[in-house]
């Protein structure tokens, strides 16, 4: 590989504490050679032509911790190659994918095959989490050490939230004993009983049934309380109201643990459901202005750590339902930067705060050298255009899968170029 | 010719045409549509008495009643109006139907919109069915219920019906009692009711009462003789009995204990008060039986009556 040159770059690296003007080296084995405002034309071998980006951003490789792949069982939504292609549109080079497949992700003979299958059909980093129980029933944990050790980043149910307590806790034992990291969905069943959507005016006016905040509250309380007593590394999904904001910064004095929100509850209310757009089914739901407003902020006060896509690709026939029997979930890996850019340009967040949650956030909670520029580390990254203007469009979509929240969108900032192992794997 | 028309709707107030393609709920309607479909009804009240009932309004029309859930009252009126207007009248019978094979709603749609319906009527089981099937059907749609959402025909001939006695609504006192929460009737009788001018009271217990209904424009209640205090209309909700295995209620005599429609209950509204019920009625568990029958205060048979002519208005103002 020839070294490649690039000067005049908005580069941000919230990891190294980079937010300058300047350029970035890739050196010939695909490393960062160089990084920052002393790569500039002065300072290069003269022989080199440098590309000159013009004030277009570089930004650390997203690394995005809720991904669904339907690989195996369900490739006819997205397999490794599908979720690659539109993650490097996205500026994405890293994904932790969820074990909700067919069969589900949780015993060691399935990671080796999924392992392959990422090694030979992705073109991006694949982090595969093992289920927390088998068959993600909730009820016998899966070997966490024996998976682990096959390279499972995290576990979790995915989809599922453990709901029995003594489960929980004894689950808390093991990660602690083996210091693994593990993800919940916290949504308690009961409350949450046949909800589709946030409990309140639009529920009742659509005349679906709700999914009240409490059902999320009331399993974080519980979780936040076991952790008390167990210190292991314990991870909240996704979090989507107000009043949970409210419950992790008491607990946050307390106990030590992380959380993370779906780019979709940061950017879209229940209003926005209409006339039963059921590919705004989500899991948790969409909520009122207010819990939105709240996250915004929660991400600001660094009380939430990471953004995700919850990249979940449903085909047509999945959707094309009564809201009631329509699947739940949206595919929006290839939007999640430019989603995440609206907070920006609309005033609510720093780009720093932004590009932390999507690069170096996840990746230290994962305990992985990624979402950063650091030197002599794999040239992960993506060059980003943040004024240009585009509309989202569904059959302009790269993912196998069509179900985009945000479909019309008018958006501001789109990934022009991204590179992995600085190779240039997509370019717009 | 247009120029009178137009002139007409202006002295007479009226709108010329609906506003909308489908009447998927009463939520989409103006006030020149719910006003337009009443006279309509009015006129055929008459026709609906009278020893020929047929006219060929709809004549060479077909329309489809298409009902995943079991209906009497509200089929049956749809099948006869559609009738009296002339239309050829197809009901597809789902326990027969490809739908038993596994067939989607939009599939199911598109097949009988292949053979060239003016009109469908649908009643099915999910909020949001007839929206969806609005969507891909090139004829106008009829909700005829859906899920817990609305229930639109129901409401106006609610409407209709209280018209006919107190010969308006705007200024009324209008309790509605029951499951809320599970009710379609319920939430198209709140828009229209509102939307005419009445004064709506909202009677359950909190279990059975919908989130932040209070924000659609009513006054709620959990106490029965409050909610009815003055109130010029009583209308009963049916109580859905498959809540009580659910935890919704304790039991079918605590319910009437609080909830029912009981003569001293009634004592607290208006002395004219009339008693509505959309059927079908659980005598003894949410009203009294000798009340139901009571034909000085019960107008629940007129409902019924009245319902013909309200979906023959639908159905002629939608199909043409």
């Amino acid at each position: 590989m020839k070294k490649q040159y690039f000067i005049n770059a908005n580069i941000i690296d919230p990891h190294n504490s980079i937010n300058e003007t300047g350029g970035l080296i890739i050196s010939e084995e695909g490393k960062i050679e160089a990084v920052g405002k002393k790569v500039n034309t002065n300072n290069l071998p003269s022989r080199e032509k440098p590309i000159d980006l013009k004030g277009k951003y570089i930004f650390p490789g997203l690394v995005d911790m809720r991904v669904f792949v339907g690989e195996p069982g369900y490739e006819y939504k997205e397999n490794f190659k599908t979720l690659s292609n539109a993650a490097l549109a996205g500026g994405v080079t890293s994904v932790v994918t969820m074990p909700n497949t067919n069969p589900i992700i949780d015993n060691v003979s399935i990671v080796d095959f999924l392992k392959r299958r990422g090694r030979d059909k992705s073109r991006i980093n694949i982090f595969p989490c093992a289920s927390l129980t088998k068959n993600i029933e909730g009820n016998n944990m899966t070997e966490f050490g024996l998976l682990q050790g096959k390279g499972i980043i995290a576990f979790t149910d995915g989809i599922k939230t453990i709901q029995n307590p003594r489960l929980m806790s004894r689950i808390m034992n093991s990660a602690k004993d083996i210091g693994c990291l593990i993800m919940q969905h916290a949504e308690d069943y009961e409350l949450a009983k046949n909800g589709m959507i946030n409990s309140g005016i639009i529920a009742s006016k659509l005349g679906l049934s709700g999914i009240p905040e409490i059902a999320e509250r009331i399993l974080i309380e519980r979780d936040l309380t076991l952790l008390e007593k167990v210190k292991c590394r314990y991870h909240i999904s996704q979090l989507s109201s107000q009043k949970s904001i409210e419950v992790i910064k008491h607990r946050k004095e307390i106990v030590k643990f992380t959380s993370g929100v779906s780019i979709n509850n940061l950017s879209l209310n229940e209003n926005d459901i209409g006339d039963f757009r059921t590919f705004l089914k989500l899991s948790p739901p969409l909520r009122r202005e207010e819990d939105r407003i709240a996250l915004v902020e929660g991400l600001k006060d660094g009380l939430i750590d990471v953004i995700v896509s919850d990249h979940k690709p449903e085909d047509e026939e999945s959707k094309r339902l009564t809201f009631s029997q329509a699947a739940t979930g949206a595919s929006g890996i290839e939007t999640l930067l430019s989603l995440s850019l609206e907070l920006y340009h609309n005033g609510s967040l720093k780009l720093e705060t932004l590009i932390k949650a999507l690069t170096s956030n996840p990746a230290k909670i994962l305990r992985i050298d990624k979402g950063n520029l650091s030197i002599g580390n794999d040239a992960d990254f993506c060059i980003v255009d943040i004024g240009k203007p585009w509309i989202v469009k569904k059959e302009k979509l790269i993912s196998k899968s069509k179900n985009t929240s945000i479909e019309d969108k008018k958006l501001q900032g789109k990934v022009t170029n991204t590179f992995v192992k600085g190779k240039e794997l997509f370019k717009l | 010719m247009v120029i009178e028309l137009v002139l007409m709707a202006i002295k007479t107030n009226k709108a010329i045409k609906i506003s909308q393609k489908h009447l998927l709920g009463i939520q989409d309607l103006s006030i020149n549509d719910v006003n337009m479909i009443l006279d309509e009804a009015h006129d055929f009240i008459k026709v609906n008495q009278s020893k020929n009932k047929k006219i060929d309004a709809l004549r060479g029309k077909t329309q489809i009643n298409l009902f995943f859930e079991p209906s009497t009252r509200t089929q049956s009126s749809f099948e006869l109006a559609g009738k009296r207007l002339g239309a050829d009248v197809m009901s597809m019978n789902i326990s027969n139907s490809a739908i038993k094979k596994g067939e989607t709603l939009i599939d199911t749609a598109m097949t009988l919109n292949a053979m060239h319906p003016d009109i469908i009527v649908i009643r099915h089981q999910d909020s949001g069915a007839c929206n969806l099937l609005s969507q891909k059907v090139n004829c106008a749609v009829l909700n005829a219920g859906d899920g817990r959402r609305e229930h639109p025909t129901q409401a106006l001939l609610d409407a209709l019906t209280i018209i006919n006695r107190k010969k308006k609504i705007e200024g009324l006192r209008i309790a509605i009692c029951g499951d809320i929460l599970h009710s379609r009737v319920a939430r198209s009788n709140i828009y229209l009711l509102n939307m005419l001018g009445a004064e709506v009271n909202i009677i359950a217990p909190t279990n059975l009462m919908p989130k932040e209904i209070e924000k659609f424009g009513v006054n709620t209640f959990t106490d029965m003789k409050k909610g009815l205090k003055d109130c010029d209309i009583v209308m009963m909700l049916r109580l859905q009995n498959e809540r009580m295995t659910s935890s919704y209620l304790s039991s079918n005599r605590e319910y009437y204990e609080y909830y029912g429609l009981t003569p001293d209950k009634l004592e607290h509204a208006k002395a004219d008060a009339l008693i509505m019920h959309p059927g079908p009625m659980n005598r003894g568990i949410e009203i009294d039986t000798n009340l139901a029958d009571d034909i000085n205060k019960s107008v629940i048979k007129e409902q019924v009556e009245l319902g013909v002519a309200v979906r023959m208005a639908c159905l002629k103002i939608f199909c043409t």
